[in-house]
């Protein structure tokens, strides 16, 4: 008998099947990897575990933990099995942590709340578990609030919170996606040495994490299971076409198809650029210390590095979105003013940037027609309405989405569609530097690929530069000619594509490269040993 | 869409409706007195009886749910205009003119208005126009302040931004970008607004100072009902249940739109 059992759960919402009838099985002290893109349900199945659903979606089917069957339990017995028997690990520590009552007052609530200890014994127990997630001076993490830890800490002191009182099973839900990449390595090892014979069901998106951490997998595709199996097994031969397109399209450094080094024209160059941000409260903040970035004309640079290390605030300097307290920009030979109100026409239609957010990029009142159009009705007000919808259309056709799409609000596209309307408005000028913020960062997989492809086209193309911004050394991998690494405001490194990833000069590359998961789980074991 | 939208978007209608063709269809006039029937008890062919002066109660409730929803509408779109136009500039400028204005309006704030309006309302000749517009300037500062705050945080917003580095002039980004989205938080807080105008203008027409005779409104009507309480119920029940229940859809519709809005914002 395993410890948890799955038979053909349903869940709906209204006439919308998020998850349509799935089963498998969780045995006592195993790791499993729920493994699914957005929207195939595989939170849903673990907030139905939980009994945490929403009141409006329909549930069928069954899921049996330790023989008792837990759909249509009451809540008071329900509070009985979770946290003692269930835990669960969110995406975001800082929502599901109390901002008004300190870690170690949290965390000890549990252990009285289920009368496993009490008083001194309880701050005892929890000092104990803090000691165990590897937090620094757990005694001073006891007392302090949530804001005070980073986002790793966070993570860790919830991961301390769900094994407190020692569960039979542990579900993490994306514990590491808002976590940097050296974080969330140091995270996942911890979490496996200190979960003994807790069972845990660990759900991602992430190939590489479940390869390195999981002894199954199960695969979801749109609420439906459609592979299951020894991880090593999955990995070495994928039975079902979504299982080859996830392997296919997740990040991997091992790749062939290398960008060489090209040698156009240099466009655009920061020289010394220095950013500080000024608060009432704190002490100014220089997040930017004097770098240099130079792109030419058909060049990808990768900027890298992970939260603070001031990759943001150095493109957004440059275009002129905050301000730049040292240091020159160029733009075609020409130097720039520092305010973005006072750059000419031509410089403003020459360099465009593509957010993280495709949705929060786009005017949700506007439909994809006149978003794509607005950048032509500033900079080319003699054209007529035919004309514009012309190039639009066009437009859109490069990016590959159908002239059905002209008509559409941006909450009627998905986040990889919505990702091409904003790339196809930045394009649509002709510019001669592209600046990508993250753009890839909140996509699935195989439209990452795409998304990729597609700029890598427009480039072959058109000889466009392109300053990509990213924290996920993949991606730099896939994209880039050259790479910048930065640590703390500072370049670090610099270097062409292959010579970084064969040969990394500092310490902080290496730790940022070994830090990548791998999905490959032989590869994976092998640098384990190494 | 909720049932509460639903249903208290119907009563209202169906209250409109009838208060606008109602007397149009009816043979009575609510001017037309008659002083053989005073303080008739209503009856098939004056549903609401007739009043102090035999006029029809009918005609004439239906004619001051028209002057009251006139006022509150009219009040509610002068506050529109203005709170609109100086929240979002205020929100959309920022800095030091942000400050400035703002102030201002914590300075109109703290000045117990109703009593300014009764002054305003004794001071001169009293007609519609000026009900509205001292209506309008109470109402606008509560809208001036929700849409600076909106306008605010959607300055932050990476479409703005967007807007703005490709060279979108502040006109245009204010117009296409800002305006649109301000819509939603506007229509709610117009449905709530509306009632508190028909509120101020029932108090006023109570004192005397609002609507006058002949013409007539909801709170005149519950003024008049009022002197006629003890022998006449009627009178004032039928006037005041009809204002509460219009003030009560009201409110429920603002809430309803509000979390309708709310809900679509957050998806």
């Amino acid at each position: 008998m395993s410890l948890l059992n799955v038979d053909q759960l349903a869940i709906r919402y209204g006439g919308d099947a998020a998850v349509g009838g799935i089963s498998f099985a969780v045995g006592r002290g195993e790791s499993v990897g729920l493994v699914g893109e957005s929207g195939s349900g595989k939170s849903q199945t673990a907030l139905a575990i939980m009994g945490l659903l929403p009141g409006n979606a329909a549930v069928t089917g069954s899921i049996r933990f330790d023989g008792n069957e837990l759909l249509g339990m009451s809540q008071r017995e329900l509070n009985r099995v979770r946290a003692r028997r269930i835990a669960m690990v969110f995406q975001d520590p800082m929502q599901a942590l109390n901002p008004f009552v300190s870690v170690g007052a949290q965390l000890s609530r549990i252990l009285l709340e289920h009368g496993l200890a009490d008083g001194a014994a309880a701050r005892q127990q929890v000092i104990d578990m803090l000691g165990r997630v590897e937090l620094p001076d757990p005694e001073r993490q006891f007392s302090a609030y949530p804001h005070e830890l980073s986002g790793g800490m966070r993570q860790r002191a919830m991961i301390a919170s769900a094994l407190l009182a020692g569960p039979d099973l542990l579900i993490a839900d994306e514990p590491t996606t808002a976590l940097d990449v050296t974080v969330q390595a140091q995270v996942l090892d911890m979490l496996e040495d200190i979960r003994e014979d807790t069972a845990l069901l660990l759900i991602t998106h992430d190939l590489g994490v479940v390869a390195n951490r999981c002894e199954r997998m199960i695969v979801l595709e749109r609420g439906k299971l459609v592979e299951e199996g020894a991880t090593a097994e999955v990995f070495a031969r994928p039975q079902h076409e979504h299982t080859k397109a996830l392997l296919a399209a997740a990040p991997r450094l091992d790749r062939e198809d290398i960008p060489a080094a090209v040698d156009g024209d240099e466009v655009f160059s920061i020289r010394g650029a220095e950013v500080t941000y000024r608060t009432e409260r704190h002490a100014p903040l220089r997040a930017v210390r004097g770098v240099d970035l130079d792109v030419r004309a058909g060049e990808t640079v990768a900027v890298v590095g992970e939260s603070g290390s001031g990759k943001s605030s150095l493109v957004r300097a440059a275009l002129g979105l905050v301000p730049m307290q040292g240091g020159r920009v160029v733009y075609c030979g020409n130097e720039l003013p520092p305010q973005l109100g006072s750059r000419d026409r031509e410089t403003r239609r020459g360099i465009q940037l593509v957010f993280q957010d495709p949705m929060g990029s786009l005017n949700p009142q506007m439909r994809v027609s006149s978003i794509v159009a607005e950048p032509l009705v500033v900079h080319e007000p003699g054209l007529s309405a035919q004309q514009r919808e012309q190039r639009v259309t066009a437009m859109l056709e490069k990016t590959g989405l159908g002239a059905e799409f002209l008509r559409r609000y941006p909450h009627e596209l998905s986040g990889g569609q919505a990702q091409r309307v904003a790339i196809a408005r930045a394009l649509i000028l002709e510019p001669k530097v592209l600046v990508c913020d993250e753009a890839v960062a909140a996509l699935d997989g195989t439209v990452r690929q795409q998304v990729l492809a597609l700029l890598r086209d427009v480039q072959d193309e058109t000889g466009l530069a392109i300053v990509f911004i990213t924290h996920d050394l993949a991606v730099v991998r896939a994209i880039s000619h050259r790479v910048v690494v930065m640590y703390l405001g500072d370049v670090v490194e610099a270097a062409g594509n292959e010579e970084l990833f064969s040969s990394p000069q500092h310490p902080y590359t290496r730790t940022l490269l070994d830090a990548v998961p791998v999905p490959d789980p032989t590869a994976s074991r092998e640098s384990a040993r190494a | 869409m909720s049932r509460s939208i639903k249903v208290s978007a119907g009563i209202l209608a169906f209250v409109l409706l009838v208060a606008l063709l109602g007397p149009l269809i009816s043979p009575h006039d609510y001017l037309q007195t008659d002083f053989d029937a005073i303080l008739q008890q209503p009856s098939a062919s004056n549903w609401f009886g007739k009043d102090d002066l035999g006029r029809d109660l009918f005609v004439r409730v239906m004619h001051g749910v028209q002057v009251t929803m006139l006022v509150a509408v009219v009040a509610s779109i002068v506050s529109l205009v203005i709170g609109v136009a100086y929240g979002a500039t205020a929100g959309y400028v920022g800095g030091r003119t942000d400050a400035v204005m703002m102030r201002f309006v914590d300075t109109l704030y703290a000045l117990p208005f109703i009593f300014f309006v009764i002054l305003l309302m004794v001071a001169f000749e009293r007609n519609f126009l000026l009900i509205f517009v001292a209506i309008g300037a109470i109402n606008w500062l509560d809208m001036a302040r929700i849409v600076r705050g909106q306008t605010l945080s959607l300055r932050e917003r990476e479409f703005v931004e967007a807007a703005k580095l490709t060279g979108v002039s502040p006109a245009r980004i204010v117009f296409r970008h800002i305006a649109p989205n301000l819509l939603g938080i506007v229509i709610v807080y117009m449905t709530l607004t509306i009632p508190q105008a028909i509120l101020v203008e029932s108090f006023l027409s109570f004192l005397g100072l609002g609507i006058q005779e002949p013409q007539t409104s909801l709170g005149r009507l519950v003024h008049a009902g009022v002197n006629q309480m003890e022998g006449a119920s009627w009178l004032l029940l039928i006037p005041a249940a009809l204002l509460a229940l219009i003030l009560l859809c009201f409110n429920f519709l603002g809430d309803a739109l509000r979390d309708y809005f709310d809900a679509k914002e957050s998806l």
